[in-house]
């Protein structure tokens, strides 16, 4: 993100950074392949592009502002069951569907977010981790309402648009999906731009310091968590109206410690960290659980040792410092 | 594969009926039965526990370590026809020699690095020893044919005891104690302290922080190790182990401090009790209780009961 | 005269049996370039976080501009004009220098809390950032990352941090702490430079540049306050000498006297 010019005007050098890159309109229309090249794919397609939001909503914490959830599934949860019990009682409109489950997480996200605010490493870590159980250990009891261990069943989307039925080959869920996570990437992508994106870093940077200059560290944070938690809502509500199902897993400690591996494994505080990490992932676990479930663990497992060994950017970060290299030669 | 809940209710509330006897009140057969259970997770965290409190060093892959006693413990009877009891000591040093490897060669590298990239370290050796363990053994529930006198109950002033439970309290009341003497009067003791007081000032004072710390992580996973071939009987083993009781040994470090040996002590306890109880008496509440408490007492101490930093 | 742009009143702070400050009693005129000396252990830098509520003191009170803060968050204070920096860098390694200052004014303008807008929509801030690091010399480095710049180029931008929060009084914590004689004579030229509208207050062990810089002197030992007064008077003293020179009679530990 430095440049070594130093005659860059400073206005002109922050129009810059929210510049459109090439690369990333390629990125863009290059999420419309699937319904060229995989026309049997689409399903998978929309599953990558749910983890994708769900991904990127955890960037904001975790990338940006530097808070480590292994709850963040939690939310993720509430917006599935949200929209899910909402279709299930009689309105399965999917969009408004959308905005009362990102609502639903939100406002648990800003109740928790008074917690979260006042606590840093291993007591933030077992905080949101004790949040995201209690959550799910709560979804289990309340099994008259989510049906429990068998899942939240006799969801019925209705027509995206009042037009466009949801098929069984995944073609308006992909697009709804993809629609979806382009309209809330380009929502996450001005926040980061923003001054209030500025403060994140500085928070991640140096969260000592930020008092000192004055910052409201505490205020930052209550917002990022609860705009984060909105997100991972929408992510939820995604997977519950496109697949018709929700089941407690949608919640669980393996889906919070999913989303962080993808993350992670893209490159955290890098914007398309998640999305690449979404592709990857679920594209090799659709490929290796085909063959036994139990070796895909295995790969994660060495994947994980592996980025932190030797790439502890993600794959974009050593992408990144690849083309550096490259181009100083 | 879909791990299975982080609670498991249905076996613990098991545990009921094999422990104290039913002609008396309950309630003295859940206090039994959670001293036991507390005993066991007492065993199973006070390694993770010592070694977060030295080195700041978050070791998620602890109850693999835990996972492999008991692995361990299962394959030396069931193919090899070794009694239990002898086992136990082959699943101490086999669970301490593996731990010391892995700290000599990975996780050594990352006591500097940030607390995520802990946590993704060792959840990928977690995720790793999962699959092997489910590729080696099946995800099936592991057979434990323990001797009949270990099957047995013995009855003390009318309350009928179940002999396994009595063993376990008492082996892990031993322990505890050799663990406290041993921090308290020997010269290892003494260096153990002094690095989880003040890392920087040991160094200063020329004791060899990383070699100590590489002897308190094997003892500890050694302890785990031990613990997890203790918790077959009581828990079961699967694969899932690994992960079930990681969150449990989790909150007995964060509720009990980190570096504290009495506060795990009492924060395994505590647990025990409360988990076993509340499975008890408010099963559809399941695990929701433990999580609340954990949450409460975080909130109000983020250092843990007995935490000392 | 008018109120003491900061003032502590029998500020007192201890760990256990260790007392690292007892009962502080010193004003700062508005306007005034102070120093505040003392052997290492004196409890300078405690004195800093107690002031800047980094640190909560066991007794006492703190005043701003005739305000008491001693309740106050250390971001309330700084929001106030009560604004210090850093012995050892305190600095955001992976922000260039401009985007450092950038977020210290925006956090001033209240323009950080929204996330809504993009920052080029915020030209008045990245320019009042861009002139504060011309201000000190660091124009030329201002698109560079802050871990990649020279040390004596970071120590700037502490300051430039502090001083994007448009502070009321200034808190240095040894500002030329590690830098070469040289360049320090040239950062204590650019504090000297400051508005006068701004009190000063820095710690320094340097005693030629204390002498040059400094209007009046706090002498700290031992938690307490020995003396204050005017460069002349303190070089004179001889319970100051006799700190200074490693002989302390017990009469000066325990009987601090004010100048």
């Amino acid at each position: 993100m430095a440049l070594s010019e130093t005659s860059i005007d400073p206005q002109l050098y922050l129009v810059e950074q929210t510049r459109w890159r090439p690369a990333e309109i390629v990125f863009w229309l290059a999420t419309l392949l699937p319904y060229l090249l995989f026309p049997n794919y689409l399903s998978l397609a929309s599953q990558i592009a749910i983890a994708a939001l769900f991904a990127l909503s955890l960037d904001l914490i975790l990338g940006y502002a530097g808070i480590v959830s292994l709850g963040h599934a939690a939310f993720f949860g509430i917006g599935a069951y949200t929209a899910g019990l909402l279709s299930k009682y009689g309105w399965g409109e999917p969009l408004s569907g959308l905005v009362v489950a990102a609502f639903a997480a939100g406002v648990v996200g800003y109740a928790t977010s008074f917690v979260i605010c006042r606590f840093r490493h291993l007591a933030l870590i077992m905080l949101t981790l004790g949040f995201g159980l209690l959550l799910a250990e709560l979804a289990n009891s309340l099994g008259w309402l989510t049906g429990g261990m068998d899942g939240l069943q006799g969801i019925h989307t209705w027509k995206l648009l009042g037009t466009f039925p949801f098929d069984l080959y995944g073609r308006a869920a992909y697009a709804y999906a993809l629609a979806v996570l382009f309209v809330l990437f380009l929502f996450t992508r001005r926040l980061i731009h923003s001054p209030f994106g500025l403060s994140l870093r500085g928070i991640r940077e140096n969260f000592v310091r930020m008092p000192a200059i004055g910052a409201p560290s505490r205020a930052h944070i209550r917002t990022i968590y609860t705009i984060a938690a909105c997100i991972a809502g929408v992510a939820g509500a995604l997977l519950a109206q496109t697949t018709e199902t929700v089941s407690l897993d949608s919640l669980g400690f393996e889906r919070s410690a999913e989303v962080v591996v993808i993350l992670v494994l893209g490159g955290a505080g890098r914007l398309y960290g998640g999305l690449v990490g979404a592709t990857i992932y679920l594209i090799a676990r659709d490929q290796f659980s085909g063959i036994v479930p139990q070796y895909w663990y295995f790969w994660i497992g060495i994947l994980l040792v592996a980025v932190v060994i030797f790439l502890p950017n993600g794959i974009l970060g050593g992408l990144a410092q690849f083309t550096a290299r490259w181009s100083r030669k | 594969m879909a791990w299975p809940g982080v609670a498991r209710s249905a076996r613990l509330l098991g545990i009921n009926s094999s422990g104290a006897s039913s002609m008396l009140p309950p309630v003295f057969g859940v206090l039994f039965d959670g001293l036991a259970y507390g005993m066991l997770l007492f065993l199973l965290s006070v390694g993770q526990s010592v070694t977060l409190g030295m080195m700041n060093f978050i070791n998620l892959a602890h109850c693999s370590f835990a996972m492999l006693g008991g692995y361990l413990t299962v394959t030396l009877m069931s193919r090899y026809g070794w009694s239990f009891f002898a086992t136990l000591p082959c699943a101490f040093v086999v669970a301490a020699v593996v731990s010391v490897g892995f700290e000599r060669t990975l996780f050594r590298r990352l006591y500097r690095a940030s607390e995520l990239d802990q946590v993704l370290l060792t959840i990928g050796i977690v995720f790793i020893s999962v699959a092997v363990a489910a590729y080696v053994f099946g995800t099936d529930q592991q057979p434990l044919q323990l001797p009949h006198y270990l099957r047995s109950s013995l009855t003390f002033m009318g309350i009928r005891f179940a002999v396994y439970r009595l063993v376990l309290v008492g082996l892990a009341l031993l322990i505890t104690l050799a663990l406290v003497i041993g921090l308290d009067y020997t010269r290892f003791g003494a260096r153990v302290r002094a690095a989880v007081d003040n890392e920087r000032m040991a160094r200063g004072l020329g004791i060899d922080v990383d070699r100590t710390f590489a002897i308190t992580f094997a003892l500890g996973s050694g302890l785990a190790g031990l613990g997890g071939a203790l918790a077959i009987e009581i828990v079961g083993l699967d694969p899932s182990f690994a992960f079930t009781y990681l969150i449990y040994v989790l909150i007995v470090v964060s509720v009990g401090g980190l570096g504290s040996i009495s506060g795990s002590f009492v924060a395994a306890i505590v647990l025990g009790i409360s988990d076993v109880a509340g499975k008890y008496y408010i099963p559809q509440l399941g695990a929701f209780l433990i999580y609340l408490v954990m949450i409460s007492l975080l909130m109000w101490r983020p250092l843990g009961l007995l935490g000392k930093r | 005269m008018s109120a003491p742009a900061l003032a502590t009143r029998g500020l007192a702070k201890s760990f256990g049996s260790l007392v690292v400050a007892r009962d502080i009693e010193i004003e700062l005129p508005k306007g005034v370039r102070y120093a505040l000396i003392g052997p290492n252990g004196a409890g300078k830098t405690t004195l800093i976080n107690l002031m800047t509520g980094m640190l909560q003191p066991g007794a006492g009170r703190i005043f701003l501009d005739d305000s008491d803060i001693t309740a106050l968050p250390p971001e309330q204070r700084v929001r106030r004009g009560l604004v210090r920096t850093y012995q050892i860098n305190s600095l955001f390694p992976h922000l260039t220098a401009l985007e450092s200052i950038t977020l210290a004014v925006c956090e001033r303008t209240r323009a950080a809390r929204i996330w809504w807008r993009q920052l080029n929509a915020y030209p008045h801030e990245i320019d009042e950032a861009h002139d504060i690091l011309v201000a000190l010399k660091l124009g030329s480095a201002c698109h560079r990352l802050t871990r990649e710049m020279a040390y004596g180029q970071q120590r700037l931008l502490e300051i430039a941090l502090a001083l994007a929060t448009r502070p009321k009084v200034l808190l240095l914590d040894e500002p030329a702490a590690g830098v070469p004689r040289e360049e320090s004579q040239e950062l204590f030229a650019a504090i000297a430079g400051l508005s006068s509208d701004i009190t000063v207050l820095f710690i320094e062990h340097d005693m030629e540049l204390v002498f040059r810089f400094a209007s009046r002197i706090i002498v700290m030992v031992g938690g307490r306050v020995l003396m204050q007064g005017a460069p002349h008077e303190i070089a004179n003293d001889p319970q100051v000498r006799a700190v200074y020179l490693g002989n302390t009679p017990a009469k000066i530990l325990h009987g601090p006297r004010h100048g």
